[in-house]
This record gives structure tokens, C-alpha cells and sequence, in this order.
């Protein structure tokens, strides 16, 4: 409750700061908009059903690009951790690719793909698979012997020791993975969107710089950071506080 | 198989003096950059059936070793391991092992993981569910099913690892040092635990510990190995009745004299150095 209390006044001293950046006039009110007139945008924005649109637009590219990156990674991870030959030679290409920033992958993307739906969710893809395969891929390798072990003496090998074993051992960085793929696909995603010609929360932000219109800007970003953090808080948050009771991991 | 059929080209029918286990020169070595190191050498011996034949050895002489060849997790340089006269090749649910290390699975509960040995069974889910619950109850954890292993000490832990390994009703138990980490009342218990369960079940077992007192307070016999390369040093075996108290001064004074031999055997030093627990 204290941390509640806490937080809510650091946000109203930010605001209160932001409104009297704003009525200081440092900067042209054009370039600065304040608290008020971000809100206006927010709300005329949701009331023209621009926003919601545009969230929607994200949302579903988000959840195709994400869910690809999650299954693939997971997938692409476990064979990493467990399959020595694909770790020698394509583990270093994975680790390699991962470091590229996946809005190098849009100029490929668009002369492959055109620009199109396609074009970016294969930069989704790029940013995020990769990143939760390298989670995993860790995840997998830390695995203590032991249970392996333990698992080959109770005769469980195959499909069973990597669904019913390896997998849920492989859990909390398996999580560790989700959340970074996450916030990894975001990134591609703005980036794409920003790039090329959208629907989505990316062209709005684009869209507000074309029409010097600042407070859209300051609310669609508002808006990015409020929807990725509520899916942190409200998918992710449960996950880990539910998987740290369960092993035991909470101090 | 329960029947025993007369057929003289079927080989010899097993009778009861016939070893449930059995090495035969067994050696061992492992590559090091420095060469091989020899963890086994030409070790010999037998176990028989419904036995408990404590091992005795100091920490690294290749115990552990011993215990990965009868579980059929490493195989043999030279010489063969055998269970019921065949050779052992593989890892079978009819050996199970036990460690020091419980390696319960964390994201499933006490019951969760005596079932998950059941799984490959072909029991179904409501008769896995039965003889996990009976396996706990046996190991005194009747009431911990729903606990996850991280609510459980280190000696119901141990004794949850215990039900699992016995849940699969295997005739050999390998036991590797599986009370080491536990401390001196808790590993009492343990030992009271498992000499009862022993009994009421005859299965074969094999423990191996570094712990003279241990050793002598479990064991039908108990084989003495020396330090890397394990040969045999000694066989004592313990007439003592059963159940064994812990504070019985038969039992100290026999562990002493375990202790003394070894010390005629190996020099005293390293004897005190090597073994523990003769008071």
C-alpha cells in the first residue's frame, strides 16, 4: 500500500513538473505540449477511433509475430541447448544474428516482401525468435545434470524427457525469454511501422510528426509504453510471481 | 515370470543362493588430460538377493563409479557387472538409485513426483495416484503430498526421493551417499526409515557412504574400499540383531574395529582422514 501511495505521488510530482515546464514556455508550446493538451489528443483519439484502430492494427501483428517468435524460439532454443552439432555450427549464427538490430532486417523485408504485412512481421520475427532462442538456449544448458540423470534411471527418454524434463526445468528462463522476446517484438514492430506505411500505433507517431502535431506524438508514445506495460503487469508479472511460488525462488 | 518351468535348455533356475548382483574385475578408468586415472580396479564382488550390503569408502575413490555400473548409467573397461547372471547393459527401472542430491523436480509436487515414475507403467492416472499416495505414506510423508520440494527439509526430501525410487517397486536399490548431507538426528531417522521399509519389502540393496558408523549401523555386510584405485580391503559382516538401535554400544564398538583394521590396513592417519564416524 505504502509502495502504491509512494509511486501515485512520484507520477503527480511528474506531471506537476511537466505542466510547469510547459506554462514556462522554454520551448515553443508547439514542440513542449503539456499535460492538458496531451490528454486532449488521447481522448479525441479514442473518441475518432483512430486509436483503437491503431491498437488493434499492432495488436494482432504483435500477437502473429510474438506467438511465431515464441514457438519457433522455444523450439529453436531447446535444439540448441540439447543437440551439440546445431550448437557448434548454428548456435554462433544465432548468437551472431541476435546482436543485429532487427530494423536492419526492414530493408530486406521490404525488397523480398514489398511492402507489406508481411514485410513486418518477417522484422517482428527477426528481432524476437531469435532473442527468446538465445533464452532458452541458456535456460536449456543450465539444466542440472541431476534431473537428467534422475530421468534415465526412471527409463523416461525421447519426446518425454524434453516435454515432461527438460521444458519445465527450463521454465524460469523460458519466462526470462518470453519477456525479453516481448519487448524485443515491440521494438521491431515501432521501428517497422515507423518505416513503412501502416496502420498501426508506428504510422500514428509518423502521422503526428508529419503534421507537427507534438501532443499526438507525446500520446501515442504514452500510449505504446501503456500497452506494453500492461501486458508485462498483467501476463507476465502473474507468470513469474506464480512459477517463483511454485520452485520456491521467492526470498 | 512367476512360474518356474522345468526345462533343462532354459539354463539354470534361480535359487536363492544364487547373487542377486555381481562384479567380476571389474575395472574402470577415466581419461584425464594427465592420462587415464584408474577410478576401479580388478574389483570383485557379489550381492545377494533381498541382501543390504553397505559399501565403505573415502570420498572420491569411486564409489559413485561403482554405483553409475550397477546402475547400467557406465559400462566396464574390463570385467562385467551382472544382475541376476546377465549382464547389465543399460539403465532399467528394476535398479533404481538414489542420490545425495535429491533432484526432485521443483515445478511438481511431492506427489507429483512419485507419480512421474509411474507414468511409463501403463498405470492408470487413479492407480498412479493410489501407490504414489501409498509410497508417501510408507516414507512417513502421508500428509506432504501436495507440498512442492521446496517446502520440504532436506530429510523429507530425501525421503520423498525414497518413495519415488521404490514407488517402481525395483528388486535392486543403489543408494550413493544418500544421508550424507543431512544432519545426525535427521539421517537417524532416515536410517530407522529405511532398515524398516527394507524389511517389509525385501529389496536388494546397495549403499555406499564414507561413514564407518553408517556403514555398520545398515549393513548385512559391509565391503571397505580403498582410496583411488578402489580395490577391496576388507569384508566385515554384521551380525548384529535388527531393528539396529543407533546408540547400541555394540554397534560403536564394532565401528571402532572397522576402523582399527582399516588403520593396520592403510596406516592410522589415513584412515581418520579417509573414513568417518567411528567416534
Amino acid at each position: 500500500m505504502k509502495a502504491l501511495a509512494r509511486r501515485t505521488l512520484f507520477y503527480l510530482g511528474l506531471l506537476v513538473l511537466w505542466q510547469l515546464l510547459a506554462s514556462a514556455k522554454v520551448w515553443d508550446e508547439v514542440l513542449f505540449p503539456g499535460p492538458l493538451k496531451v490528454w486532449e489528443a488521447l481522448r479525441a483519439g479514442f473518441a475518432d477511433g483512430s486509436y483503437p484502430i491503431a491498437l488493434a492494427v499492432s495488436g494482432k501483428r504483435l500477437a502473429i509475430g510474438f506467438g511465431v517468435s515464441l514457438v519457433g524460439g522455444v523450439a529453436l532454443g531447446l535444439l540448441l541447448g540439447r543437440v551439440r552439432l546445431l550448437d557448434e555450427t548454428l548456435g554462433s549464427l544465432v548468437s551472431g544474428l541476435q546482436v543485429l538490430p532487427s530494423i536492419c532486417w526492414l530493408p530486406s523485408a521490404i525488397l523480398w516482401f514489398g511492402i507489406s504485412e508481411a514485410a513486418i512481421l518477417f522484422v517482428v520475427i527477426m528481432g524476437a525468435l531469435l532473442a527468446v532462442a538465445v533464452a532458452v538456449d541458456g535456460g536449456v544448458k543450465s539444466v542440472p545434470p541431476v534431473y537428467l540423470r534422475q530421468a534415465r534411471t526412471m527409463g523416461v527418454s525421447g519426446p518425454r524427457l524434453w516435454l515432461e524434463v527438460i521444458l519445465p526445468a527450463s521454465l524460469p528462463a523460458l519466462l526470462t525469454g518470453a519477456k525479453l522476446g516481448w519487448s524485443f517484438a515491440w521494438r521491431s514492430l515501432m521501428a517497422g511501422e515507423l518505416l513503412s506505411i501502416s496502420m498501426g500505433l508506428g504510422s500514428l507517431l509518423q502521422t503526428g510528426r508529419d503534421l507537427n502535431d507534438m501532443s499526438q506524438v507525446f500520446a501515442v508514445m504514452l500510449l505504446i509504453a501503456g500497452a506494453a506495460l500492461a501486458v508485462d503487469r498483467l501476463v507476465f508479472g502473474p507468470l513469474e510471481r506464480r512459477v517463483r511460488r511454485v520452485w520456491g525462488l521467492t526470498v | 515370470m512367476t512360474s518356474v518351468s522345468v526345462d533343462p535348455a532354459a539354463g539354470p533356475i534361480p535359487c536363492p543362493t544364487a547373487p542377486k548382483l555381481e562384479l567380476r574385475r571389474v575395472s574402470r578408468h577415466f581419461a584425464t588430460p594427465r592420462g587415464p586415472v584408474p577410478a576401479l580396479k580388478e574389483l570383485s564382488f557379489t550381492v545377494a538377493p533381498s541382501e543390504l550390503v553397505c559399501v565403505l569408502g573415502p570420498s572420491g575413490c569411486g564409489k559413485s563409479t561403482l554405483l553409475n555400473l550397477l546402475a547400467g548409467l557406465d559400462r566396464p573397461d574390463e570385467g562385467c557387472v551382472l544382475e541376476d547372471g546377465a549382464a547389465i547393459t543399460g539403465a532399467s527401472r528394476d535398479r533404481m538409485v538414489m542420490q545425495q542430491e535429491p533432484a526432485l523436480f521443483p515445478w511438481l509436487t511431492a506427489r507429483g513426483n512419485v507419480e512421474f515414475a509411474l507414468k511409463a507403467t501403463g498405470l492408470s492416472k487413479a492407480e498412479r495416484r493410489e501407490r504414489a499416495e501409498e509410497y508417501l505414506h510408507l516414507v512417513g510423508l502421508g500428509s506432504f503430498g501436495r507440498a512442492h520440494p521446496h517446502e520440504l527439509s532436506g530429510g523429507m526430501k530425501q525421503r520423498c526421493a525414497l518413495a519415488r525410487a521404490l514407488a517402481l517397486d525395483p528388486s535392486v536399490l543403489l543408494l550413493d551417499e544418500p544421508f550424507a548431507a543431512l544432519d545426525a538426528l535427521t539421517s537417524d531417522r532416515l536410517h530407522e526409515a529405511l532398515e524398516r521399509i527394507w524389511q517389509q519389502t525385501g529389496k536388494t540393496i546397495v549403499f555406499v557412504t564414507h561413514n564407518v558408523r553408517e556403514a555398520v549401523r545398515l549393513g548385512d555386510r559391509v565391503l571397505t574400499l580403498s582410496a583411488r584405485p578402489a580395490r577391496l580391503l576388507q569384508e566385515v559382516r554384521v551380525e548384529l540383531p535388527r531393528p539396529r538401535e543407533q546408540e547400541d554400544p555394540a554397534l560403536a564398538a564394532l565401528a571402532a574395529q572397522v576402523k582399527r583394521s582399516l588403520s593396520a590396513e592403510i596406516g592410522r592417519h589415513l584412515a581418520e582422514e579417509l573414513y568417518e564416524g567411528a567416534g
